[in-house]
């Protein structure tokens, strides 16, 4: 880079936001600055965990089977934020989610059909070939082809902005700090999960016990930087998307194969060997968004998923090997849970479960009776030595705190003006679309359209 | 048995270990066949890893797009670590198991054994034929190979080391299909060997998706699949040549090495002798294998010279370079001989080339053209699974 230039755009963050608003802007004629915290090895942020993006679609479409509609992807989108959306955002986000696939592959990411295992989202979700950090490697391409500015192990740590418009950053490399100008700026740093003070202050000392699933990078600063310089804000700093995940992740960076995937073949117990949630609640992949606030509201933010032999190699096998037993007391002592109270737990819903046919690809209605909370689906008596558990701990996977964008992706300043060149796409903006809840795979949806959008609007700004 | 009878615990313990991560996340499963077949176990011995290792090309697609390769702590290098496992597995199947040892400093015992076949083959010549045969220059040129070796004397060396060759691939086959067969056992159908054929022949699994693998750096790219195929046809090709020219001088009797073709039989003009043009077909399939086996190994070398180190087990550096550099070494030198046979220079090339084409031969079960017999047995077991094994585990 020149430290003497005055860039077009500067892009903060190296995942996908970044890099869709990097290459969108330099294919829209501006001169690109891309500033990525992170050093190459780690590049990526969260994009380089992922492995696939929620499209819509009309009719069937390259590695997408049938259709899925505006209204259904409305609707299922409803369900889970239970309308706390900007709809406008939200609806224009899954419309253009229908060129989404295709402007990808045009940057060179390959898709595949859905993976083994995942057969329910073919219709819905499009995989990437090789994942996320195949799909982060090919945009890096081909920004670097298109003359895309890119510098490594940059974290951008100030911002001037006056009066809603942003002039220059200063960030520090191998120690050192620098200026650079730039006449638009595109914010597309992720959330705030990677700061664990910042946790503790929405969740208290709780989140001491959180994992974070992604990069150790996403720690808020331009987030908090820009909220300080008068952007105003979406969302509550404790919504977020978390799943429960076995308990021995790394802190940070451990990403998909953390993933413990058996919670509603079997029942959870939290410390004190007691069951807090119908674990059959619904399918897995729409409820595992949920069990990692569920995990969080017990003692110690720790639950034990138990099941037994009958349900071993039926569901995603997990990195970290199960702690096995051959009887419920034995198992206790490995888990330091009480043995009895353990024993009673399983006892009482083994005596509760109902007689019928048990099948995991449907709602089988297999319930408990007279069994508070309830298991309302696959209730299957905990029988059949050996016994296994996992242990499990709220994973956060990114937060919605963020800054309130328009539809050009422009930031808006606390007095519902938009601001004059700064631009925002991606975590850092999700909390516009999701109040709360979450559907698998829009992350990278609105990262990509947002991302796209801040792209072109900055080119756009600083041409004319 | 010798005592590489098995895979290094620690080499099983890592692979075990790989594999329950890749497992977990199964992100690279539409590069190759390796992730499917893993996803049809949820635990792994060491003769699932034996069959995994064998399954894979070393495209290294799968490291670029790990998110938990090195410096990440999870420290994942999946292809090294299979290539890792491959090489055990060579010496494992090794027959006879003494000659394992081979496989190290492979690149040496390739050069110390083309030395010994040629001078083999030079104290055949000197004492078939006498010092005045090895060095005149022959000037007809039916007769001029032969004077120089009795043609009877080069089958009976060629021929024996045939024998012994094929035994040992068998052996080491057999072995492969053994180790890896599993508790469930399932019989071979003739489609499974037709696709598994079919898979070794199109290098199926060395495109990536479509647009070729990462190879030898993150672009995507088929420039490795093509050079490869220009060393497998090209051998192919002179495996048949010479066959054909057997066959023509034992069962047609066409003795004496084949004219080369002229121009005019080439382009079937009227009133060219097209028996001529039959009976240069061993040079017609000699010449395009060997272009094939020159720009085949030359490529692929240099493709080697450019690869990733991180990606690299080097211990197989030898081994690799040694088979390329004979193959090529082979055709070039054959290519001489033609080129020199009426000159006094016949005689020396041609102990150069049936040397190293010899020593490319005796090396051959000890060295890399190995990978070929259990990659086309582990592509074998491959297709006999897909259609009898269920993926196992879902979301
Ligand atoms: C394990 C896992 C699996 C997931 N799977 C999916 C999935 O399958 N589908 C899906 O849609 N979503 C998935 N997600 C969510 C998805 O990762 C995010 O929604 C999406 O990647 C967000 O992209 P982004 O560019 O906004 O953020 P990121 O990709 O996280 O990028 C943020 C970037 O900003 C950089 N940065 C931060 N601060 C600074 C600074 N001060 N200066 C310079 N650079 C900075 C970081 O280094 C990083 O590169 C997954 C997340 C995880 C953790
Ligand atoms: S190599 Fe890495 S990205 Fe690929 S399946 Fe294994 S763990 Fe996943
Ligand atoms: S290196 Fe290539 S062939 Fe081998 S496992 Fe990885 S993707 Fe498959």
């Amino acid at each position: 880079m020149e430290f003497s230039k005055i860039y077009d755009v500067l892009v903060i963050g190296g995942g996908n936001a970044a890099l869709c608003a990097a290459i969108s802007a330099r294919r829209s004629g501006a001169s690109v600055l891309v500033l990525e915290s992170a050093p190459k090895d780690f590049r990526g942020g969260n994009s380089r965990h992922t492995r696939n993006l929620r499209c819509m679609h009309k009719a069937p479409m390259a590695v997408l089977t049938d259709a899925y509609t505006e209204e259904e992807y409305w609707e299922d989108f409803m369900k889970v934020t239970g309308g706390m959306t900007n709809e406008p955002l939200a609806r224009m986000a899954i419309r253009q989610s229908e060129t989404c696939m295709q402007w990808m592959m045009q940057q060179g990411i390959r898709f595949q059909p859905s993976l083994g295992g995942t057969l329910h989202l073919s219709r819905t979700n499009a995989f990437f070939l090789g994942g996320g950090k195949a799909l982060v490697n090919a945009l890096y391409r081909t920004a670097e082809s298109l003359g895309v500015e890119i510098e490594y192990g940059s974290e951008v740590r100030e911002l001037k902005i006056t009066d809603g418009r942003f002039t220059s950053a200063l960030f520090s490399r191998r120690g050192f700090s620098h200026e650079v100008r730039a006449k638009a700026l595109v914010a597309a740093s992720g959330g705030f999960q990677a700061n664990i003070p910042w946790l503790k202050k929405a969740w208290g000392d709780v989140a001491e016990n959180f994992i974070i699933r992604g990069t150790p990078y996403s720690n808020g600063n331009i987030l908090r930087l820009l909220m300080e310089q008068g952007a105003k804000t979406v969302g509550d700093p404790t919504q977020c998307h978390a799943v429960a995940i076995d308990a021995r992740a790394p802190r940070f960076d451990g990403g998909i194969i953390t993933r413990v995937d058996c919670v509603s073949l079997g029942i959870v117990v939290n410390k004190n060997a007691q069951r807090f949630y119908d674990e059959g609640e619904d399918f897995w992949p729409k409820r595992y968004a949920i069990w990692g606030r569920l995990v969080a509201g017990q003692p110690d933010q720790i639950g034990y998923s138990i099941i037994d032999s009958k349900a071993m190699g039926t569901f995603m096998p997990p990195v970290f090997p199960p702690v096995e037993a051959n009887s419920i007391r034995e198992l206790a002592g490995l888990l330091k849970l009480d043995p009895a109270a353990l024993e009673a737990t399983v006892n009482e819903f083994n005596g509760a479960v109902q007689p019928g046919a048990f099948d995991h690809a449907i709602m089988d209605k297999c319930a408990t009776a007279g069994l508070t909370p309830p298991k309302t689906n696959w209730a299957r008596r905990i029988d059949k030595p050996p016994f296994y558990a996992y242990p499990l701990r709220p994973g956060i996977t990114f937060t919605y705190l963020g800054v309130a964008v328009n539809e050009s992706a422009k930031v808006i300043m606390q007095d519902d003006k938009p601001s004059k060149n700064i631009y925002a796409a991606g975590e850092i903006m999700a909390g516009n679309i999701l109040g709360k809840g979450y559907l698998a795979g829009i992350g990278m949806t609105i990262g990509t359209i947002f991302g796209r959008i801040a792209g072109e609007e900055a080119a756009r700004y600083v041409k004319a | 048995m010798s005592k590489h009878s098995n895979v290094s615990p620690e080499l099983v313990q890592e692979g075990e270990r790989i594999m329950r991560i890749c497992n977990a996340c199964r992100y690279c499963e539409g590069f190759c066949a390796v992730f499917p077949a893993m996803e049809r176990r949820l635990t792994f011995e060491e003769s699932d890893l034996n069959y995994l290792a064998n399954l894979c090309h070393n495209c290294t697609e799968c490291y670029y797009a790990c998110q938990y390769a090195p410096p990440q702590e999870f420290e994942l290098n999946f292809p090294k670590t299979l290539a890792e496992i491959r090489l055990e597995t060579y010496r494992k199947y090794a027959w006879p198991g003494m000659f394992a040892e081979l496989f190290h400093k492979n690149g040496l015992v390739t050069g110390v054994v083309t030395a010994a076949s040629m001078i083999v083959v030079l104290a055949v010549i000197l004492g078939s034929g006498g010092p005045a045969s090895f060095l005149a220059a022959h000037s007809d040129v039916k007769g001029a190979f032969y004077a120089v070796m009795s043609h009877e004397a080069m089958v009976v060396t060629f021929g024996i080391v045939a024998v012994l060759i094929a035994t040992a691939f068998a052996i080491g086959f057999v072995r492969f299909w053994k180790d890896t067969e599993g508790k469930a056992a399932p019989a071979v159908t003739p489609g499974a060997f037709v696709q598994a054929l079919s898979d070794t022949l199109l290098l199926r699994y060395l495109d990536g998706a479509e647009d070729g693998c990462a190879y030898p750096d993150e672009t995507p790219s088929n420039v490795r699949r093509r050079f490869h195929h220009a060393t497998f046809y090209g051998f192919a090709l002179c495996f048949a040549a010479t066959a054909v020219g057997t066959v023509f001088h034992y069962v047609l009797g066409w003795e004496g090495p084949p004219p080369i073709p002229t121009v005019a039989s080439l382009l079937g003009r009227p009133g060219a002798p097209q028996l001529e043009l039959l009976r240069s077909l061993p040079v017609i399939l000699g010449s395009l294998g060997g272009i094939g086996l020159l720009i085949g190994p030359a490529g692929l070398l240099w493709l080697k010279t450019r690869r990733n180190s991180l990606l690299v087990d080097h211990r197989q550096n030898g081994m690799d370079a040694g088979f390329l550099v004979l193959l090529f070494l082979a055709s070039l030198t054959g290519f001489m001989l033609t080129a020199l046979r009426e000159t006094t220079f016949s005689g020396p090339v041609m102990v150069a080339h049936l040397g190293i084409v010899m020593g490319l031969f005796l090396t051959m079960p000890y060295g890399k053209f190995v990978h070929g017999i259990y990659r086309f047995g582990a592509l074998l077991r491959n297709a006999v699974e897909k259609s009898t094994m269920p993926t196992l585990g879902s979301e």
